[in-house]
């Protein structure tokens, strides 16, 4: 219940630049992208579309492309070919502000001498830009971030190397939050959270599309999907089935993505 | 006391003071970035292509000046970090393991070239740094590498700690982070060139890295890590300046091992601080 009051009082998107109407809803699309690392073709023929307000899981084994396709959509690599927009717009002029992307684990520097509370506070540079001082509003998305993941109190003045690994997959989340982006791209969130606090993320991923924001996921845990997400994309290199997540997970589909390892 | 106080009339040791003050803290400062960017063993190679690099320009001019030192240096750094750049994107050899191979081949050229290098002056000063011989200019180049240090870390100091953290979350958060890369590079050579006349090319690198490391030992805080390295590397600098010149030692050496001591008293004090607060509870 304290998530649900604390997301109503701070549900906003002031920093992003498209900005919602009642009942306007902005578009991701992605069209026959193709990506290759030197000669090794990552993803191939990718459509996709998803709205704010909506929530997506990226399924595939290992290698499958998920992690590519997130940081594809943030603007990190550059298509081979193909083109991705978010409301009409070329994903690339969005970085900024429009998007908040959650890296896995291992790609961050843990040993930077930085406590929670910090690393809380760096999600908000994309508002403040380079010189901006932090303002009430500021003070407030960052204590909302903190409370929605349970950081708070002794936990924010931590230093990060000393927090579990789930404990640090929380700080990184609530970084996210605290950009209150438009679009949340979230590379394996669920990873070393235990279950109370996978359902909690679950709930709160639900919660955030309920503010009108998309967000986009790679999942592992297929029994959990359903709890979360409105929408699946089974990836293996190629798409191989995308839909409502009922209608999406047949065992048919789930052969396909998990039993060929490349499509390509 | 009263020795110091009759040293200070000298125009050189007031000058080699404010030269290892100025020298000092800029690496101090830039120290907090090597750190975190965790590019220590990168700079240490760079560090001693500046050895091959003063040879070439000896051998190529007849003489050893700053100027020449200087530009040796900066182009023997240049082509070994952008031939490890080179190598490693059309290999899958990891940067570290091209720039070892570089930098030891560098030296060797050069040691093979230092019994060639006739020149009326000392080599082994401009190995082990001139903090003793620096000129009115040489100050005022300092002093323009210490504000351009300063300046550009102030001003750029969020987008630089974002690309130092994670530079993909940077880059969706709308940094420039190539842009933000040159400009580390850019603060850490200017910082190794400065260090480079202080205490020489091979010992630089303790200059540029000791002073984050102590600090860090103490600290969660990314500023203190900048601004409390700049203070030690600028204490120790002056401290071993005061020591050096009226033991007769050399400066740079004395410099290095100043801070190399400071580092001991830190890790001892900090680990035994840990015991008994362990033994305790």
């Amino acid at each position: 219940m304290k998530h649900l009051i604390i997301l109503q009082e701070g549900a906003e998107m002031s920093n992003c630049k498209h900005v919602h109407t009642e009942g306007q809803t902005h578009q991701l699309l992605v069209n026959n992208l193709e990506v290759a690392y030197r000669t090794d073709t990552v993803l191939k023929d990718i459509n996709l579309s998803a709205h704010c307000g909506s929530s997506l899981a990226l399924v595939g084994p290992n290698g499958a492309g998920k992690s590519t396709l997130l940081k594809s959509v943030a603007g990190l690599i550059k298509p081979k070919k193909g083109e991705i927009t978010w409301a009409g717009e070329d994903n690339m002029k969005c970085r900024g502000g429009e998007f908040a992307y959650l890296p896995q684990n291992e790609k961050v520097n843990w040993d930077f001498p930085i406590t929670v509370q910090g690393v809380v506070e760096m999600g908000r540079y994309s508002q403040l830009g380079a010189w901006g001082k932090f303002t009430k509003k500021d003070d407030l998305a960052i204590q909302r971030a903190l409370d929605l993941m349970e950081m708070n109190g002794e936990l924010a003045q931590r230093q990060i190397s000393e927090l579990s690994g789930g404990q640090k997959q929380r700080a990184f989340i609530a970084r996210a939050i605290a950009q209150e982006a438009h679009v949340l791209l979230l590379d394996e969130p669920f990873t070393g959270l235990d279950r109370e606090h996978t359902a909690n993320l679950s709930r709160l991923l639900r919660k955030l599309t309920k503010e009108s924001r998309l967000v986009i996921a790679s999942h592992h845990d297929i029994n959990t999907l359903t709890d979360t997400f409105d929408q699946i994309l089974l990836l293996n290199r190629i798409v191989i089935a995308m839909g409502e997540c009922r209608d999406t997970l047949t065992e048919e589909n789930l052969n396909l993505t998990f039993k060929n390892t490349s499509h390509v | 006391m009263s020795d110091l106080l009759q040293m200070l009339d000298m125009p050189f040791f007031r000058r080699a003071l404010a030269a290892a003050a100025l020298i000092g803290f800029t690496n101090g400062f830039v120290s907090g970035f090597v750190l975190l960017r965790r590019s220590s063993l990168t700079l240490s190679a760079l560090s001693h292509t500046l050895l091959p690099g003063i040879v070439v320009v000896v051998l190529i001019t007849g003489v050893l000046n700053q100027a020449g030192a200087f530009t040796g240096a900066l182009l023997a750094s240049l082509i070994v970090g952008i031939a490890s750049i080179t190598v490693t994107r059309y290999t899958r050899l990891p940067q570290s393991t091209a720039i070892a191979i570089f930098y030891t081949a560098a030296v060797a050229l050069g040691v093979i070239l230092i019994p060639y290098a006739h020149t009326s002056q000392n080599l082994e000063q401009w190995l082990f740094g001139t903090i003793q011989t620096m000129g009115d200019t040489d100050l005022k180049v300092f002093f323009g590498i210490a504000c351009f240090t300063l300046m550009s870390s102030t001003l750029f100091m969020r987008p630089l700690l974002l690309t130092l953290f994670e530079p993909n979350v940077a880059a969706v958060q709308g940094v420039n982070v190539r842009r933000m890369n040159y400009l580390l590079y850019t603060l850490m050579i200017f910082a190794l060139m400065a260090s480079f006349q202080a205490v020489g090319p091979i010992l630089s690198i303790g200059l540029l890295v000791a002073p984050g490391a102590i600090i860090s030992l103490f600290t969660n805080n990314t500023k203190w890590l900048f601004w409390g390295g700049g203070i030690i590397g600028c204490v120790a600098a002056v401290l071993a300046v005061i020591i050096s010149i009226p033991l007769n030692i050399p400066t740079g050496p004395a410099i290095v091992l100043v801070l190399g001591t400071l580092f001991l008293l830190a890790y001892i004090s900090v680990t035994s601080r840990k015991f008994h607060s362990n033994t305790s509870s």
